[in-house]
């Protein structure tokens, strides 16, 4: 698609960049820009985080100055600018998902993995995040999965099944 | 989880049936029909934003601000671009029945969204979709893939020459983005941090041309207001309270959900439909209108009727329809607490008062929370919430200090006893 090649190697899979495509079609010709929030998102699933050599390799695959991705990857907070686990984990505490339990999920999560918030398991396979409301408190608690599967009504043994489920 | 019971958006939706949100199940349900009225008899954009007028229609996301009129502010005789856009951006705490629309309705929004379009002559919409629910956000590309195919979105729909474009935009998460120019600048591929106001998107939107923004429950209920009539819509709810409406209740209720009823419905009749409180405690407090407004006592919700009046009324707001549902044994000073933190992360800190506000906000209730309160602490919050309120570029900064005035205001003592509490405990 972008025609500007400063970067002379793909640090990107030939799926992930059709996906890319897809969503700079979705704009204006001149306004590839508005694509840059979806190809973060696309290149952190292929990747699991964002380097900053990735983040320069999607300004230069837009035609964008790498400070514009750049300041894009650190004010969205579901983008990781530092290795996570396996699976990352955010557990909703905001008011109405606390008054369904959200802490005592929050709390089981932390005893059962063996860290805290913001921590990942020495084995690398969960990450461990507290989040803001994610539009979803009439299925509290919830949990998201990977940014992208949201799971409900995540008592204690709904969790010791889905942690079981997550290989 | 939606308990529909009835209204506009959900009507003759069946949530057992998997497919429910295909298209085919929505032409089966009246869907569409609207769409082919407008372009079979030629309908006029002035009689649609008449009809959107007469409906009394009000923004669903927040601000209440009648639709028909924003629709009317379109420079629709603007000879370049113009942009519709659809704010799915729902992040506002308790908040959660944009994400049901998405997930078992999505064609009622693309088809109110087409008929905007139509109505104010705009060829290319975008719907921007909140960050963490990444499947509402998969199912509306599927359905617009359906609408597509069918020829009611796209070029000369259903053969005729009006054309539309409409694509989704998945946010990643910020609160903030909600705010309209934020979304603005947020669907431009820049950090989500609100613009100034005056110029209004109106006349500078999207890449700086008109545009219109509406929530997601507000375009869904468009078709049922043309196919219906707006006076039918009117009469749902009531006056300057047109239609029904769409409450996230969350919180300490038998049955949390959305509940589709009609503007006016009395608190207490909602409460029953919830099966009540939880475990049979005592109703103490009610947020009717999303984290944002002001927490409202028992006795003075269960005087309300589920409308934009009647909770103003009460010194509150309805808000975007979040019902928080709290019971005798929750502390306000830390539920407080837990939301004044949500406002001091969610900040984007373009403005000082906002930025540097929020964290005193946060850190005085936290403090009194954890029996470190200082006599001084009530008029210190009060007084920092004067600082901020009306003082910023955006309205977070007031949804930060409402919550905390709703709370000092009816539940003063809990905040006074911690304090005394803590002054006893320093032998003071
Ligand atoms: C901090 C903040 C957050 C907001 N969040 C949302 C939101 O999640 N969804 C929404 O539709 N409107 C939200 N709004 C209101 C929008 O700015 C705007 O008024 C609304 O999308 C207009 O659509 P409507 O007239 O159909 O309600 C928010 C406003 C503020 C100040
Ligand atoms: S009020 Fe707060 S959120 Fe709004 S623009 Fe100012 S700093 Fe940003
Ligand atoms: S408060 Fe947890 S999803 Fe809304």
């Amino acid at each position: 698609m972008s025609t500007n090649n400063l970067t002379t190697h793909n640090l990107l899979s030939a799926e992930s960049l059709a996906q890319i495509d897809r969503e700079v079609a979705k704009y204006p010709a001149d306004q590839a820009r508005s694509a840059v929030m979806g190809a973060l998102r696309i290149a952190q699933v292929e990747k699991r985080y964002l380097t900053n050599d990735m983040i320069e390799f999607i300004a230069n695959y837009l035609g964008i100055a790498p400070m514009m991705a750049y300041e894009v990857a650190t004010f969205y907070n579901m983008y990781d600018m530092k290795p996570v686990g396996k699976h990352k984990l955010t557990v909703c505490t905001n008011l109405p998902c606390a008054l369904s339990g959200g802490y005592t999920t929050a709390n089981y999560l932390k005893q059962k993995l063996g860290i805290d918030f913001n921590e990942t398991t020495a084995d690398g396979k969960f990450t461990l995040k507290e989040g803001e409301c994610m539009g979803a408190c009439g299925y509290a608690p919830v949990m998201l999965v990977n940014n992208h599967s949201m799971c409900n009504h995540m008592t204690p043994e709904a969790i010791d099944k889905k942690l079981a489920e997550l290989e | 989880m939606t308990v529909y019971v009835k209204g506009v958006v959900f009507e003759n939706v069946n949530f057992e049936d998997p497919n429910c949100w295909r298209l085919e199940e929505y032409v089966k349900r009246g869907g569409y029909a609207a769409l082919k009225k407008i372009i079979n008899d030629k309908i006029t954009q002035d009689d649609i934003i008449a009809d959107m007028k007469t409906s009394g229609l009000r923004g669903r996301g927040g601000a209440g601000f009648p639709t028909g009129l924003k629709w009317s502010f379109m420079p629709r005789s603007f000879p370049g671009q113009k942009y519709l856009v659809c704010n799915t951006d729902e992040g506002e705490p308790g908040t959660f029945k944009d994400l049901d629309i998405m997930v078992y309705n999505p064609h009622a929004l693309i088809e109110g969204m087409i008929i905007g379009g139509y109505a104010m002559g705009i060829t290319v919409g975008y719907n921007y979709i909140h960050g963490e629910v990444f499947e509402a956000y998969q199912r509306f590309e599927e359905a617009l893939e359906e609408a597509r195919a069918a020829g009611f979105l796209g070029d000369n729909i259903l053969g005729s020459d009006f054309c539309f474009q409409l694509h989704g935009h998945h946010g990643y998460g910020a609160y903030i983005c909600g705010e309209e120019t934020a979304l603005l600048e947020s669907l431009e591929g820049k950090k989500g941090q609100p613009r100034f106001k005056p110029p209004f998107p109106a006349s500078y939107g999207l890449y700086g041309k008109p545009t219109t923004i509406n929530n997601t429950e507000t375009f869904a209920s468009v078709p049922y207001i043309i196919r219906e009539g707006g006076q039918k819509f009117l009469e749902l709810g009531k006056p300057n309270n047109g239609g029904t409406k769409l409450f996230s209740v969350s919180g300490h209720v038998n049955r949390p959900g959305n509940y589709e009823i009609p503007l006016g419905t009395p608190f207490s009749e909602l409460l029953e439909m919830c099966g009540g409180m939880r475990d049979g405690k005592k109703l103490k407090a009610v947020i009717p209108g999303g984290s944002s407004a002001p927490v409202l006592p028992a006795d003075v919700m269960m005087q309300c009727t589920m409308d934009y009046d009647s909770i103003a009324k009460a010194g509150s707001m309805l808000g975007s329809g979040a019902v928080i549902v709290m019971d005798e044994t929750v502390c306000m000073v830390s539920a407080l607490e837990r939301l004044s933190y949500f406002y001091h992360e969610e900040s984007c800190g373009q403005c000082t008062p906002c930025r540097e506000g929020t964290g005193w906000l946060y850190r005085v209730v936290h403090r009194i929370a954890n029996g470190e309160g200082r006599p001084e602490d009530l008029d210190l919050l009060s007084r920092v919430g004067d600082n901020i309120a009306g003082r910023t570029i955006c309205a977070l900064g007031d949804a930060a200090v409402f919550p905390v005035r709703g709370m000092l205001k009816h539940f003063r003592h809990e905040f006074e006893d911690l304090i005394n509490k803590a002054q006893k405990a320093k032998g003071l």
